[in-house]
């Protein structure tokens, strides 16, 4: 796993590079922050929705 | 179902009363540590973290020497970011208000700033010269400021016109000894020692780099290389990261006021950020006690989702 | 109706004090700080294996994963500090720490905000739990300023942009002449020493709270549209306290 990291920029998703944004009027975000930010949201709802494991001792 | 009365102090009832179940709270912590241990590991292995090289002085004067001479005359003459920032650096100005209140001056002047002489007299009084440079340094010390701005000043004006590159510029007595001072500053920024005399200051051990950053911030090319990474104020700058890197998405609702009026256009948008902030997260903080914004979990009833398994039970 | 009731607290150990008799307070301050200790959060409210029945929601979770997450932080941090700011520049080991430090930032993040937006929804505030939800709301905008720090001292472009941009605003409103962004050594000793110190000593209050007070019951649902009348119970009146 180490090996992988020798030298910065060489990790297998290299993120270094001209970056993505996304333009809605006056608004601007970077690609990344609009996942990051969208898999929250995601996280969020699952959390909420999915089933609860009934008289087992998991909080 | 609850014991509530309008006049009890506490009126929520017992958590154990509604029954309860066997619970392991340091497994549990034990897996999320686990988890977060695992994913963290993945993270850093998978995408890794960015590293963009700091510009150095010297980089900036071998890359851009007309832009290093430009600012080293506003710096000279007074007209620079910093020399006419006000405190905490200088007098030069008074700082914003919020609203009547003058914060930074009241403040004051801790990190006093003689542009001129942190970033150009005294970096060239300091190294050994030539006799053409020594004796442009003590002709110009020895003027008065009249005639140091009239030299300055013209200066700037042939400057400008040769589009900041100083090579173009025809030598004329109306610039008096400023070109040999500024000429010698640019070959002293471009062999790095510029780099360490601002930032010992003379001394030896240092660890602010006040001067360097001022000065390097003071000229154009930082801020063209943050534009083009997108870290620019108007552009959002403040949520993002160098490259596609995911950056302080929490700073989002920080960086949205510079982008609409009146805080994109005032003189005092700083202070006017600072204080709506600081106003909204004394908000965030006494949510319990603001009476419409406590309500708000009632009437947007997640609520029901979460406890759904308690209120089914409840009916049955 | 009010905490479980407990046993008295136990009988203190025979004391050196002679004459010491059951029911008189003995051991001075530490006698007095043991006791109060121990009344708040006795051993089983501390570390429960029980919860209560409705505690059934993966939202739950996030509590402890955002605790796990700034484990990870701070662990991250102190592998950082062992070889000094630089290390990382020129180390793929160092750079691999660098990672993980700020990728369990991010998760701290995420875990948290998504914590913070669960127990707005619970209105967690509620049954004397107003100052956990202060606590809570302190540490996150104190790790806010904790994670700010933390890039003021890369020291790399990110660094030199972030800092000379931010000192506009903190000198804007007079912070900026007593907390100098662009002061490397300061920056440092407030990002490893006093923040770290300051929001952990405020999260372990959080927790504590959170053990005292319970988890907060479930919103009471209301059989009828809300009447005024109604409009004095539990949420409302919590609140005030």
């Amino acid at each position: 796993m180490l090996s992988k990291v020798s030298a910065a920029g060489a990790a297998p998703v290299d993120l270094n590079g001209p970056g993505h944004y996304v333009h809605w009027g006056v608004i601007q975000v970077s690609v990344a922050n609009l996942v990051v930010v969208g898999i929250m949201v995601a996280v969020f709802i699952l959390a909420l929705v999915l089933p609860f494991p009934k008289g087992r001792g998991r909080k | 179902m609850t014991s509530h009365s309008p006049h009890a102090p506490h009126a929520e009832p017992d958590p154990y009363s509604f029954g309860s179940r066997p619970y392991d709270l340091v497994k549990e912590f034990t897996i999320a540590l686990v988890a977060v241990l695992a994913l963290t590991f993945a993270l850093a292995a998978v995408f890794s973290s960015p590293d963009e090289k700091p510009m150095t002085i010297a980089s900036w004067a071998k890359a851009d020497p007309g832009d290093f001479t430009a600012t080293a005359l506003a710096e000279l003459d007074g007209s620079s970011g910093t020399a006419s920032y006000g405190p905490p650096y200088n007098t030069a100005a008074d700082g914003q208000k919020l609203g009547p209140l003058a914060l930074a001056k009241a403040a004051g002047v801790t990190h006093p700033i003689d542009a001129a002489q942190a970033f150009v007299l005294g970096p060239l009084a300091a190294a050994p010269q030539d006799p053409a440079v020594t004796s442009a340094l003590s002709t110009y010390n020895a003027a008065s400021a009249d005639q140091q701005a009239k030299w300055t000043g013209a200066y700037s004006d042939a400057l400008t016109k040769a589009n900041d590159d100083p090579a173009k510029v025809t030598a004329s007595d109306a610039f008096g000894p400023v070109p040999v001072l500024l000429g010698q500053l640019l070959q002293q920024a471009q062999t790095g020692s510029l780099d360490g005399a601002l930032l010992s200051e003379g001394g030896f051990y240092q660890t602010d780099y006040t001067l360097p950053l001022l000065f390097l911030a003071d000229g154009s090319d930082l801020a063209a290389q943050a534009d083009a990474q997108h870290l620019s104020g108007d552009q959002w700058g403040m949520m993002n990261e160098t490259g596609n890197f995911p950056g302080q998405a929490w700073l989002w609702l920080y960086t949205f006021w510079y982008q609409i009026s009146p805080f994109n256009s005032s003189d005092n948008a700083d202070a006017l950020v600072w204080g709506t902030m600081a106003v909204l997260s004394l908000v965030f903080v006494f949510v319990p006690f603001i009476p419409g914004l406590r309500s708000i979990p009632r009437l947007v009833p997640v609520y029901r989702l979460i406890w759904r398994q308690h209120y089914r039970e409840l009916q049955q | 109706m009010s905490e479980h009731v407990i046993a008295p607290p136990p009988t203190p150990e025979p004391s050196p004090v002679a004459g010491a008799t059951d029911g008189e307070l003995t051991g001075g301050w530490t006698g007095a700080v043991r006791r109060g200790a121990v009344r708040a959060l006795p051993p089983d409210k501390l570390l429960p294996d029980t919860q209560p029945k409705y505690v059934a929601s993966w939202i739950y979770v996030f509590g402890v994963l955002t605790l796990a997450a700034f484990l990870v932080v701070l662990g991250s941090g102190a592998v950082l500090a062992l070889k000094g700011p630089a290390w990382w520049h020129g180390s793929a080991v160092g750079h691999y720490f660098n990672s993980l430090h700020l990728w369990s930032v991010e998760l701290f993040m995420a875990f948290m905000v998504i914590h913070l937006w669960g127990k707005f929804f619970m209105a967690a505030w509620r049954g004397r739990r107003a100052l956990t939800w202060i606590t809570g709301a302190v540490s996150f905008l104190g790790s806010v300023g904790t994670a700010f720090t933390g890039y003021l001292v890369q020291q790399n472009f990110d660094s030199q942009w972030i800092s000379t941009q931010a000192k506009d605003g903190l000198n804007s409103v007079g912070i900026g002449a007593y907390f100098n962004v662009t002061d490397f050594g300061q920056m440092l000793m407030w990002h490893i020493v006093l923040l770290p110190a300051v929001v952990g000593l405020i999260v372990v209050l959080h927790i504590l709270m959170v053990r005292r007070r319970g988890v907060v019951p479930p919103i009471a649902l209301r059989s009828a549209p809300a009447e005024p009348a109604e409009r004095e119970t539990a949420t409302e009146e919590e609140a005030a306290r």
